[in-house]
């Protein structure tokens, strides 16, 4: 089976691998630009663009052979990567207890509401093809959108302790303390999302849209599915954004209701 | 003692002698307060109260009684553990061991909140909350629903020497100014026991004396107990009728502030 998609991908493999040595080789080139300005990301850069093709090639590969799979397999794909972008997202959590199963939670609550809304309204097919590449697209916005906004909340605690202490020493509830910075942490991490939709079209034609014309689809019709993806990117950062903090903020506060998330205990004792 | 007090004279900020007292002394106010006829009680105490974080001990098995109309000055060298043991009292965080009394009974056992608003703290700076000086001493009445009233506001504010400062933006206070008004919102929740971190180290000679006077005043007035933390020896013999010495977590010493402290 896999001799035989290889058979049927290998003119097009070939193509894209010369493509991407191009792509490749335009990347270093920028990268040695930047060296000649003391800028040194090269073993990064080589990382990255290492691993973003093996990558890439490697759900190729599990997409061809999938391709024909049912909704079950294309669920159980979006769950490996709800839980990726939980790790990945969890990194920015240092300081608060499970950050990877916080991560996974607020990741999984937008991604899966959206996508299942989006089949529930026949707005995406449970064809394995289209789901896995919707799916992905909205669960790595959900993971941008936990980890900017895990990273504002504890960044905005962590800079105003004083405060947050000077109004629980007064008697007030600890959700009320941090109520200022729960709001910015969500504004902060839908602040990405409502930039893309309001330049899009204008500033930039996301991949979908350029993919669905490629394949014949109607242009206007190719716009109008592109903005339903982007607005379902910006509903489900906004559902990750205050599952994360909600979260968060339970984890930021002991059960005698002690602030617990700071940098590190005060060194002024 | 000898070795409290020697750390004590090693470590803590001298204010100059010629400082004219304008105040009543804290015998004096303890005088007056005997001389109401009340039974002596105690109102705030200590019990082999403990804190370690990561191994290092932050406060060692302090025990301490204090009694209404009493203050008592906390003195000790830098990170001795005297701001983390008004945490503790506070209960801005939780003791390792030992627990604290209010009025005899566990403070485990009352909610936190309410832990907060009976013993009031005051922080060394004074984190005011944007807003005018009306909203920041309504803020913790408000917080257990309660409405307080613009004369209750203005009669506060009054008292703590800013009358007519309602409507001030906080951020046109001075420092002494917006001290006073943390004394009077704390002030505004009535509470049993005031806890003064080190209120007046970011203050001038002037606003420091203020606050002493206001803070002894207050004292006797509302018959509260009082704990201040203090870098400044004579600050603590100025308004303290008993000081206890701090070092590395521990109670070294405690007594009369004149006997602890000796003379400066």
């Amino acid at each position: 089976m896999i001799a035989d998609l290889l058979n049927n991908l290998s003119g097009q493999v070939a193509i894209g691998l010369g493509q991407a040595a191009g792509a490749i080789a335009l990347c270093f080139a920028v990268v040695a630009l930047c060296r000649r300005f003391a800028v040194h990301v090269e073993r990064e850069a080589v990382i990255s663009i290492g691993r973003g093709l093996v990558q890439m090639v490697a759900v190729g590969f599990v997409l061809a052979l999938l391709l024909h799979g049912d909704l079950l397999i294309g669920a159980l794909i979006l769950l490996v990567m709800t839980i990726a972008a939980a790790v990945t997202a969890s990194r920015r959590l240092k300081g608060i207890a499970a950050p990877v199963l916080l991560s996974f939670w607020a990741i999984f609550a937008g991604s899966a509401v959206v996508i299942a809304a989006m089949l529930a309204t026949g707005t995406l097919k449970g064809d394995i093809a289209i789901l896995v590449p919707v799916g992905s697209m909205i669960i790595a916005n959900a993971m941008n959108a936990c980890a900017q906004a895990a990273e504002r909340f504890k960044a905005d605690v962590t800079a105003y302790v004083g405060q947050i202490e000077a109004a629980l020493a007064l008697g007030a509830e600890p959700d009320a303390t941090v109520a200022p910075y729960v709001q910015s942490a969500v504004y902060a991490s839908l602040l990405p999302r409502l930039d893309m939709l309001k330049s899009l079209g204008l500033v930039w034609i996301p991949g979908v849209m350029a993919g669905m014309m490629v394949s014949g689809a109607s242009p206007v019709y190719a716009g109008i599915y592109q903005f339903i993806i982007v607005a379902m990117i910006l509903a489900a950062s906004g559902i990750t954004g205050m599952v994360a903090i909600l979260l968060m903020r339970r984890r930021a506060f002991s059960s005698a209701a002690q602030l617990v998330l700071r940098r590190e205990e005060r060194a002024k004792r | 003692m000898t070795t409290a007090k020697a750390i004590a004279t090693a470590s803590l900020d001298l204010v100059p002698a010629t400082n004219v007292r304008r105040y009543p002394t804290p015998e004096a106010v303890a005088r007056r307060a005997n001389a109401s006829r009340l039974p002596a009680t105690v109102m705030l105490e200590t019990k082999n109260l403990s804190r370690t974080v990561d191994g290092r001990v932050l406060v060692d098995d302090v025990s301490v009684q204090m009694q209404p109309c009493e203050i008592v000055a906390v003195v000790g060298p830098s990170g001795a553990g005297k701001s983390s043991f008004l945490r503790l009292i506070n209960r801005l965080d939780e003791p390792t061991s030992g627990t604290v009394l209010l009025n005899g009974k566990d403070y485990r056992a009352i909610p936190p909140r309410e832990v907060r608003r009976r013993v009031g703290m005051v922080m060394q700076t004074a984190y005011l909350f944007p807003g005018t000086v009306a909203t920041n001493i309504a803020f913790g009445p408000r917080q257990r629903g309660e409405m307080i009233t613009e004369d209750t506001i203005a009669a506060l504010l009054e008292r703590v020497g800013l009358p007519g400062y309602q409507d001030h933006d906080v951020i046109t206070l001075s420092g002494g100014e917006a001290q006073r008004v943390s004394v009077a919102r704390t002030l505004a929740n009535a509470p049993e026991a005031l806890l003064l971190d080190e209120p007046t180290s970011a203050l001038d000679e002037a606003a420091a004396r203020g606050i002493e006077e206001l803070v002894l005043d207050i004292i006797e007035e509302r018959r509260m107990t009082c704990l201040l933390v203090t870098h400044n020896k004579a600050q603590a013999a100025r308004i303290a009728v008993r000081t206890m010495v701090i070092a590395a977590g521990r109670l070294r010493a405690i007594g009369p502030s004149k006997e602890v402290l000796g003379d400066c």
